[in-house]
């Protein structure tokens, strides 16, 4: 290594130095093994990568019209030999990685409840997770903690080395909920419920965003994140409830028209159904909610008589960012037969049905998947609203 | 823009008015200023040069599959730069939007910039350029005389030109999409979007999926029913194997397009609900159905440059193709793979993990057959004798990128690595790193190597060589700095940022692109410098490359006829077969050749296809019925012409083809 070589490579470092590579040098357990296996995947591959373009560099000067001296063979087509390598060699590398992604994929699934909060330490079986309901909104974040009652938009805390347990849905558009530094992201999607199982373990501030183009607002649309030992964290709760404010249903759809750049907001009490409201679209009064709706068309529908039950006005929502359609006239919404409460405290009684296996899985020997029948909406509330993709 | 909605409509203009012109936007006013005054200037110098009876009689009309195959190259190069003005607008707003800046565009603007891009260089800019090659091509290598439909052909071309030009009046008219360049709704919904900019959207692509799915349906019974004697599939050149199966993945594909869109727009016009998120419908569906479209999509661009690497790798190593059998599976098993994938492009949906492993494992098996192909050139330049023209260098440039794009591809198939990548700028650095790597760097191959048969003249390499290092230094400067934006978090379409240690590779990537113009420039002046030296690059022997498949058997630029006997075929590389046999062109014993006859029906089809479309977005339902009702008479009396087809008389024949062998004898020069 010359010096002048060491110089040429100044600017490089100068240029990586300032930089913050989140997904690198995550903070979170579950985005550090995410980032280990991409780093793993560059490994396995550049064992044919690299010998793959030395080669064609190689071949390429070698073999130039000029050098009369390489061997030329116009006739040389084929090798049984050549092709078996050929073949052989990426599937062999693919063998690796196809098993690297099922076990991976299955381990890191975010629906799957954690194991681990570091590489060398379990989950105490008596703890519980930290449950946070996450809104995607016209055009920022609003973080519901039904447990402790309070709600911020765009800032989220949490205390490090408590697993938290995510309840993502949108109110409008698709989003994407993604903190770099604690674990990969996942769509936000109106009427869906989407989950997240991720830790973070050192105190700091992150930067958390949304990953999906959603609109005019989008570019403004990240929050703060931050990871607090329990002691910081009490003390921000604290600080949330001492600063008043109350996220009615009212208040929530005041909050959720279009805005952009929204500063951070608490809510020192929130509505205990709002975000299950949210969910199933019916946090306007009279609207039909779509466990309601889903129940009733799982036992025939209302017929011909449900036809009357629609109320045949455009509400807010639709006009939200304009139009209604040209020929099919205003969209009405379905009368709700119940309130939301109603259909908590119904639904309540009934169990909730889990398709994560919930045992525990520490890396190897993952069991098969048990083949679970798509369970029966029928329930109010009591299937989650898993993306249709299952 | 402060529109109240419903807007109301009038049964004249529908929902245009004036309001819908851009006067407020001085970007567009400009713009339009500079198309006006180039646009007259062109239109103008046509009439002056009376240019009008000729462009419609030898160019707009023909069913020649030669000068549609031109046709379709030259708008797949007109839209080229309007897609670029795209891509650097997006560069410069990025570059520009930080330390409290907004940059130069408002959200307004830039999100229609970033959705055109896409939309324009994959549909408008990528599609005519792969199926102008292909029509040219195909016919030729397999010694046809024309294509299966040759009106069907026109009519395709006029199609796909129809959906450019109502993306293009988007601009000036109304707005374009603001949602990304694959419409997800609900955004693309009318209660999010109620602006013409989906309408155009989906009209435009409607109006090219016609075109596209047609061409598709030609290629493929051209190639299957049109070759000549002796050739059969095994004996095919690679090139239409990869058409073939491009043509089948079209013709497997579009239609899910053509019928995604029709259900978004039934939901935008009906209010019908498949894709909103109230009364049962559901966004993922759209999700899933765009995808089982979109992920084929990127075969279909892929492959027919597999093809041309496959034939320019061969003819400049002047060696037979290494593992041609192989080579052909390997294109029909990434066929097939190709539909078993599209998960893969939302992971992060929340699919089970069971179904993002089958996803993300069948993905990384299209790495196998691809990672064949790329060995098999490998061994084809081994023991060759390498001429490194111009669509060598494309070629040996292509493998040394897209083998990077292959990786990070494989990266992004693995769904925990996919969660911290997906949607970020490492994932729009591994589609441009295949797409400019693969596609373009193989159009470009493909356009010089071919270049001589369809004009009679080589490219000039000097500008030649200009274009392709500023592409590919272009390329390594644009697309590096968003593989390192992915792994510090920063995510796609954002307009403005707030983390300072970011700008630095914004400007190194708006550099790359200023590189990249000049790449374009560049290839520009190539072709300008040739035309204007075109005697000094002139090609009299139709086989300037010392070729090896059929084209390059006959004249360049062919006969109308392309080849006055049909070959026939012994030997895999048909023609450097026949030159190794001491093949002697027949000078005599012609016979009338029967060819289709030019007709106007194709381009008034696709006018009033296009004028239909234009109708529908602006709510004119008086025009649009108007049209309908238009095309299906314009159509109906079309299966009334009977004048479709005349033969050229043995003397025209004898004539062209003495001419051609004084060309050879050097006995005139032309």
């Amino acid at each position: 290594m010359s010096r002048f070589r060491l110089i040429a490579l100044l600017p490089i470092a100068l240029l990586m130095g300032g930089c913050n590579f989140v997904v690198l040098d995550p903070s979170g357990d579950i985005a550090i093994q995410q980032r280990d296996i991409v780093i793993l995947s560059v490994v396995l591959m550049l064992v044919i990568i690299i010998p793959v373009m030395a080669l064609t560099v190689w071949f390429a000067w070698r073999y130039r019209s000029s050098n009369k001296e390489a061997t030329y063979d116009p006739d040389w087509h084929h090798s049984t030999q050549l092709e078996l390598v050929i073949w052989a060699a990426p599937l062999l590398i693919i063998i690796c990685l196809g098993a690297v992604t099922w076990m991976s994929t299955h381990l890191l699934d975010p629906y799957r409840p954690l194991d681990r909060i570091a590489a060398d330490t379990l989950v105490k079986p008596d703890a519980k997770p930290l449950e946070v309901q996450v809104v995607a909104l016209d055009w920022k974040w609003l973080f519901i903690y039904p447990e402790l009652g309070v709600a911020s938009v765009n800032e989220l805390a949490a205390p490090v080395d408590r697993p938290l347990s995510f309840r993502i849905t949108s109110s409008a558009v698709m989003n994407a909920f993604y903190i770099p530094a604690m674990a990969g992201m996942i769509y936000a999607m109106p009427g869906m419920e989407s989950r997240l199982h991720a830790v973070i373990n050192n105190a700091g501030t992150y930067r958390g965003i949304s990953a999906n183009y959603s609109g005019a607002g989008f570019s403004g649309m990240h929050f703060k994140f931050h990871g607090m030992s329990d002691a910081d964290f009490d003390k921000w709760v604290a600080g949330v409830k001492a600063g008043g404010g109350d996220l009615t249903r009212a208040v929530y759809l005041d909050l959720e028209k279009p805005s952009e750049n929204v500063p951070i907001t608490h809510y020192a009490q929130v509505d205990p159904v709002l975000f299950k409201a949210i969910l199933n679209m019916c946090v306007e009064p009279g609207k039909m909610c779509m466990s309601e709706m889903m129940a009733l068309d799982a036992k025939g529908g209302l017929g011909l008589g449900g036809v009357s039950n629609v109320m045949n006005i455009a509400y807010d929502k639709f006009n939200r960012r304009g139009g209604t359609t040209v020929l099919g006239g205003d969209q009405g919404f379905v009368i709700g037969l119940c309130s939301p409460e109603e259909l908590v405290e119904s639904g309540a009684k009934l169990s909730v049905v889990r398709t994560t296996p919930s045992t525990r899985l520490i890396g190897a020997g993952l069991p098969l998947p048990a083949f679970t029948p798509i369970s029966s909406s029928a329930t109010p509330f009591s299937a989650p609203f898993r993306p249709s993709n299952i | 823009m402060a529109v109240s909605y419903p807007v109301p409509t009038s049964p004249i203009f529908g929902r245009f008015t004036l309001d819908a012109l851009p006067f407020h936007e001085p970007i567009l006013v400009v713009t339009f200023l500079v198309v006006a005054v180039g646009g007259a200037a062109v239109l103008g110098a046509l009439t002056y040069f009376r240019l009008w009876g000729y462009l419609w009689r030898e160019w707009f009309t023909s069913v020649d599959h030669k000068k549609i195959g031109i046709m379709y190259m030259v708008l797949g190069i007109i839209m080229l730069l309007r897609g670029f003005a795209d891509a650097i607008m997006m560069r410069i707003q990025q570059a520009w939007a930080f330390n409290g800046s907004d940059g130069y565009l408002p959200s307004h603007h830039y999100d229609q910039v970033f959705t055109a891009h896409g939309v324009i260089m994959i549909f408008f800019v990528a599609m005519p350029l792969v199926t102008g090659l292909m029509n040219y091509v195909v016919p030729l290598q397999i010694g046809a005389r024309d294509v299966s439909f040759p009106f069907l052909n026109n009519f395709s071309f006029w199609m796909t030109t129809g959906g450019a030009i109502l993306v293009m009046m988007s601009l000036f008219i109304g707005e374009f999409a603001k949602t990304g360049w694959l419409a997800y709704p609900p955004l693309s919904g009318v209660s999010y979007s109620p602006d013409p900019g989906v309408d155009y959207y989906i009209w435009a692509l409607q109006v090219a999926g016609v075109g596209t799915t047609l061409s598709g349906i030609n290629l493929i019974c051209t190639i299957i029913k049109m070759r000549a004697p002796g050739m059969t599939m095994m004996k095919m050149p690679v090139f239409t194997w990869t058409s073939l199966c491009t043509n089948v993945l079209i013709v497997a594909t579009f239609p899910v397009l053509t019928a995604v869109l029709t259900l978004l727009a039934l939901d935008r016009y009906l209010g019908m609900n498949f894709f909103t998120s109230d009364f049962g419908g559901s966004p993922m569906l759209y999700v899933n159905l765009i995808w089982i479209w979109g992920h084929p999509e990127v075969y279909i661009l892929i492959l027919p440059a597999f093809g041309v690497f496959s034939e320019v790798a061969a003819t400049f190593s002047g060696k037979r193709l290494f593992g041609y059998t192989s080579m052909v599976y390997a294109t029909v098993v990434i066929t097939i793979l190709s539909y078993l994938v599209w998960l893969h492009h939302f992971f992060t949906m929340g699919s089970g993990a069971s179904v993002n492993s089958f996803f993300g494992i069948t993905t990384m098996i299209i790495s196998i057959p691809t990672g064949a192909k790329i060995f098999n050139w490998l061994f084809t330049m081994y023991r060759g004798r390498i001429k490194f023209e111009l669509p060598m260098m494309y070629t040996v440039a292509f493998m040394l990128v897209f083998v990077i794009g292959g990786m990070t591809g494989v990266m992004l198939a693995i769904p925990p690595a996919d969660f911290v990548l997906h949607n970020s700028l490492f994932l729009v650095a591994h589609f441009h790193n295949v797409i400019i790597g693969g596609v373009v760097f193989g159009m470009f191959a493909g356009i010089a190597y071919w270049w001589p048969k369809a004009f009679g003249f080589r490219l000039e390499p000097f500008w030649g060589k200009m274009s392709f290092w500023f592409w590919v230094l272009g390329f390594f400067f644009a697309f590096m700095p968003l593989y390192v934006l992915g792994f510090m978090g920063v995510t796609r379409r954002m307009r403005v940022f707030d983390d300072p240690s970011w700008h630095i590779w914004f400007i190194i990537a708006a550099f790359g692109a200023f590189l990249i113009l000049l790449g374009i420039v560049s290839f520009l002046v190539q072709i300008g410098v040739s035309i204007l030296k075109r005697e000094q690059l002139r090609d009299t022997t139709g086989d300037p490359w010392n070729g090896r498949t059929l084209e390059w058997a006959t004249s360049s630029p062919p006969p109308d006829y392309n080849f006055a006997f049909t070959p026939v075929i012994h030997e895999i590389d048909a023609w450097w077969d026949m030159k190794r046999r001491g093949y002697k062109r027949p000078l005599g014993g012609y016979k009338p050749i029967h060819m289709p006859r030019s007709t106007g029906t194709g381009v008034i089809l696709a006018g009033l296809s296009t004028a239909m479309g234009f109708a529908l977005v602006w709510y004119i339902w008086w025009l649009a019925a108007l049209c309908f009702v238009a095309i299906l008479a314009v159509a109906i009396g079309h299966t009334f012409n009977y004048n479709r087809d005349y033969d050229i008389p043995a003397d025209e024949v004898e004539r062209t083809e003495e001419a051609r062998t004084k060309l050879l004898t050097g006995q005139v020069t032309p």
